[in-house]
């Protein structure tokens, strides 16, 4: 792997070919925010808050970090009177959603975001997708999964392959940056099987 | 059929095509596709051949055809008969009778059936004297009515498939790309990207195999050009992508088409399977070494595929969303491998390209945007249907010349062209010349060529609330900026709409804008603010109406507007009296009708009912509604009752 030279925020930075401007920007301990990023799975792009400017032969542009490659002599900057707008504007957006959510207080204080910009939506789901993916990438198990499109996405658990699998797991709970995937969880426990959470040892034994 | 194994073979066949045609056998072309079978032109077809038969004329007597769509769909179903080249429109099974005995067996024009030019009251005979096609340049859909799309053989008839000899047997694959280079075609799907460049980035591409693939996934409201080329002109297609995969080095081409469009993934895969027998698809191909193959692939139903990585990654077997990649799909796309995506009517250029060279494509066209356009005009226009036109010329032209103005003596107040993420042009910019650059300077977009024409009834808030909806749903949902941006949009679009507006909805309206265009994964979420910035940038006057003065300028928005019957003029009919679906109205013979505005829904009947002689009821917005007249004064008196 060839070594890449770049620049983010004024500072040299050497990174290797595959890398993304995420990568190479942690490894030299400059942070970028990230809501739907996760080390251990593919990067999605989904959140966006991530965002930077780039710049490629005199051009600069806005890409996100989590996905956009490192090359040679590439100039980044991770903070901007713009990033710092648009970094605002989406966590406003995802504040009408999930407005306790510690994650996104913890951003919305650094970017002076507005909880109260936009008006509420009864769900708590970002769409952030960790447990999705943890889950198939991971786990391989693909007991949670994204349904519908647009604003009507939403994460549904399947009943028949969570009723297996998903009592000796739990592992993408902690994943949540919101508490609607519990939420989630425990609906359709409720309603897949209505005797599981009452009576849950029972099953298992069978 | 035995396979075409050389040029010469090919050349032979088609000479032997071409003369078993006499072409001064009459022939009756009955346009079959989707527009006049709406329009009933089945029951037209299956007339002509009961009739014929009935009558006993055999082939060499008269011939029928079902054709591809000729363009003219607000007057389907269409009849051209030949040598004679006479159209007919809105022909009904009633008309084939007369049609035989007079036209086929007496040479004689059915007058009635001929086009009436709506100014000058003149009759059109021949599809070339009728403006609505006469102001065109129809290099592609030309063809349309010509071809039987289920019969390779017409196609050939008409020279096709020596593009692909022509390239096969005498180009090499880099003179095929500088060819399309130097034709400086862009793409007709939306992005207007240099098909050549395109094209070269993946031969040169190091990875192997790679794909060459039709964008069929036509979802724009109101566009129907790729649909027509499918149905009527399948070959065409084929022809050109075939000429592509021999171009970049593939030898695997996809069309991904709609499912929704079942006559066009018919006839594409019957012309797949004609072109498997007669050779142009499989393994050496016309005795040239190249081999190439073409699978169909249905679409879901998701507009979003139609974006080239939301597209690819649905190809894959996967749910169709874009990709999060910065690396251009000519390089990495179906299966990470270097793939040519280009539209339906991209494809259907390249081999006329071929055949009469980059030189003739640029003579049309501007500098920027080469060639010729197929826009779908529909909405408030005379003479909907399939235009062809040169880049470069103006909007004017084409709504007026060829499009024959607004119906019903209406005003023109915007054209919305680049489907769903394109944008409304006003009246003052009608001199504009259609081509890539210049409608995105405008703040629209060529998109793949939807043009829907507004009169003064359309209110531009609405009309920019309906585009946000249409993309709220047609979203992927993956990301933030576009999933969440366009929720709030439609929220903020539908209050303004309800009278629900408030100071600072326009400004945050723009905010949220620029993060959808700035920060979006893919183009649907880039572009989709764009209904909203074209008419505010336009019809900012509008918006601040409905948000000062609760005032519906248009006097569309129902929460916005108010029925008033004007006692001056009611002539107490008793029509609207009767009509109303909710008695809503008050009234009796010679008794001046009055709403009662509690009780009426806003259904806009009683309006449509008036008699147009009183023109009585009346709508309203931003004023208070009048107070009804008091009972005593109700009653009529006819001032003279003349015997």
């Amino acid at each position: 792997m060839s070594e890449i030279r770049l620049q983010i925020d004024g500072q040299e930075v050497k990174a290797t070919e595959g890398m993304t401007v995420l990568e190479a920007a942690q490894s030299a301990g400059i942070s970028i925010p990230t809501l739907c990023h996760h080390e251990k799975l593919e990067p999605f792009g989904g959140c966006r808050i991530c965002i930077v400017e780039v710049e490629v032969n005199g051009w600069s542009r806005h890409v996100v970090s989590c996905v956009y490659p490192v090359a040679e002599n590439l100039v980044v900057k991770t903070r901007s009177e713009k990033i710092d707008k648009l970094r605002k504007m989406i966590l406003e957006l995802l504040l009408a959603h999930a407005p306790d959510s510690p994650d996104l207080q913890v951003l919305a204080k650094a970017y002076g975001a507005d909880k109260d910009r936009f008006e509420k939506d009864a769900s708590f789901c970002i769409h952030c997708g960790l447990c999705v993916r943890y889950c198939t990438e991971v786990k391989k198990a693909n007991a949670v999964g994204f349904v519908d499109r647009g604003i009507r996405k939403e994460i549904s658990f399947i009943p028949e392959i969570a009723a297996k699998e998903c009592h000796s797991c739990m592992e993408c709970f902690p994943l949540c940056p919101t508490s609607y995937l519990q939420a989630v969880f425990v609906l359709t426990e409720a309603l897949a099987s209505p005797s599981f959470s009452s009576d849950s040892e029972q099953i298992n034994e069978k | 059929m035995a396979q075409l194994n050389s040029p010469e073979e090919l050349e032979k066949f088609r000479q032997k095509v071409v003369s078993k045609r006499d072409p001064n056998t009459p022939c009756i072309s009955i346009c079959a596709g989707a527009g006049c079978l709406a329009s009933g032109a089945s029951e037209v077809i299956a007339a002509f051949k009961a009739q014929i038969e009935k009558e006993g004329l055999k082939t060499d007597v008269v011939d029928t055809k079902e054709t591809g769509c000729p363009g003219f769909c607000e007057r389907g179903p269409i009849v051209v008969i030949y040598p004679e080249e006479i159209c007919y429109l809105q022909v009904s099974p009633e008309d084939v009778p007369e049609i035989i005995s007079q036209t086929i067996k007496e040479k004689k024009i059915v007058d009635r059936l001929l086009y009436v030019d709506p100014n000058t009251g003149e009759k059109a005979t021949h599809e070339s004297d009728i403006p609505f096609y006469n102001n065109q340049k129809r290099n592609i859909i030309g063809n349309n009515i010509h071809i039987d799309p289920k019969k390779i053989d017409d196609y050939l008839a008409l020279g096709g498939y020596s593009a692909l000899d022509k390239v096969l047997s005498g180009m090499t694959s880099e003179e095929v790309v500088e060819e399309v280079k130097k034709s400086n075609l862009r793409g007709r799907g939306g992005g207007g990207f240099p098909a050549g460049r395109k094209w070269e980035g993946s031969r040169n591409a190091p990875d192997e195999p790679k794909y060459v693939i039709v964008n069929a996934d036509e979802g724009d409201p109101g566009a129907f050009m790729d649909r027509a080329l499918l149905e009527g002109n399948p070959h065409s297609i084929l022809e050109g992508l075939i000429i592509g995969g021999y171009a970049i080095g593939s030898h695997e081409g996809y069309i991904y088409v709609r499912q929704e469009y079942p006559l066009a993934v018919e006839n594409v895969n019957i012309a797949i399977q004609q072109a498997e027998a007669y050779g142009f698809l499989g393994q050496n191909i016309l005795g040239s070494g190249f081999d190439f193959k073409i699978t169909v692939h249905q679409g879901a139903g998701a507009f979003v595929c139609g974006e080239s990585t939301a597209l690819m990654t649905a190809l894959e077997g996967r749910a169709g969303e874009p990709r999060p990649k910065y690396i251009r799909s000519n390089i990495k796309g179906l299966w990470e491998k270097p793939s040519v995506l280009n539209n339906v009517e991209t494809w259907a250029n390249v081999p006329l390209i071929i055949n009469k060279g980059a030189d003739w494509f640029t003579q049309f066209g501007t500098e920027g945007s080469k060639g010729t356009k197929i826009f779908s005009l529909v909405g408030k226009i005379t003479n909907t249907g399939l235009v062809e036109v040169p880049m470069g010329i103006t909007l004017k032209d084409i709504i007026y010349k060829i499009g024959g103005g607004i119906p019903g003596g209406k005003r023109f107040k915007a054209v919305q062209t680049g489907g769903p993420s394109g944008g409304c042009i006003p009246e003052d910019l009608l001199d504009l010349e259609v081509g890539f650059d210049e409608l995105t300077k405008a703040g629209s977009m060529m998109g793949s060529g939807g043009m829907i024409v507004m009169d003064e009834d359309t209110c531009m808030v609405d009309v920019a609330r309906y585009f946000i909806n249409f993309l709220t749903d047609e979203s992927c949902g993956k990301c933030v900026p576009c999933r969440e941006g366009l929720r709030q949009m439609l929220k903020i679009l539908t209050n303004i709409t309800e009278g629900k507006g408030k100071t600072g909805d326009i400004e945050l309206l723009e905010d949220l804008s620029e993060v959808a265009g700035e920060a979006s994964l893919c183009a649907l979420g880039t572009s989709a603010p764009n209904p909203f910035l074209s008419t505010v940038r336009y019809f900012r006057d509008e918006y601040e109406a409905h948000i000062n003065e609760k005032r519906c300028p248009a006097l569309s928005c129902k929460e916005l507007i108010s029925y008033h019957i004007d006692p001056d003029k009611c002539q107490a009919c008793m029509i609207c009296f009767r009509k109303c679906p909710v008695d809503a109205i008050d009234g009796a013979k010679k008794k001046i009708h009055i709403i009662d505005q509690e009780t009426c829904t806003k259904c806009g009947t009683c309006f449509e009912v008036c008699p147009s002689r009183f023109s009585a009821v009346q709508k309203i917005s931003g004023e208070p509604v009048p107070a009804p007249i008091p009972e005593d004064a109700r009653t009529i008196v006819k001032k003279s009752k003349e015997k």
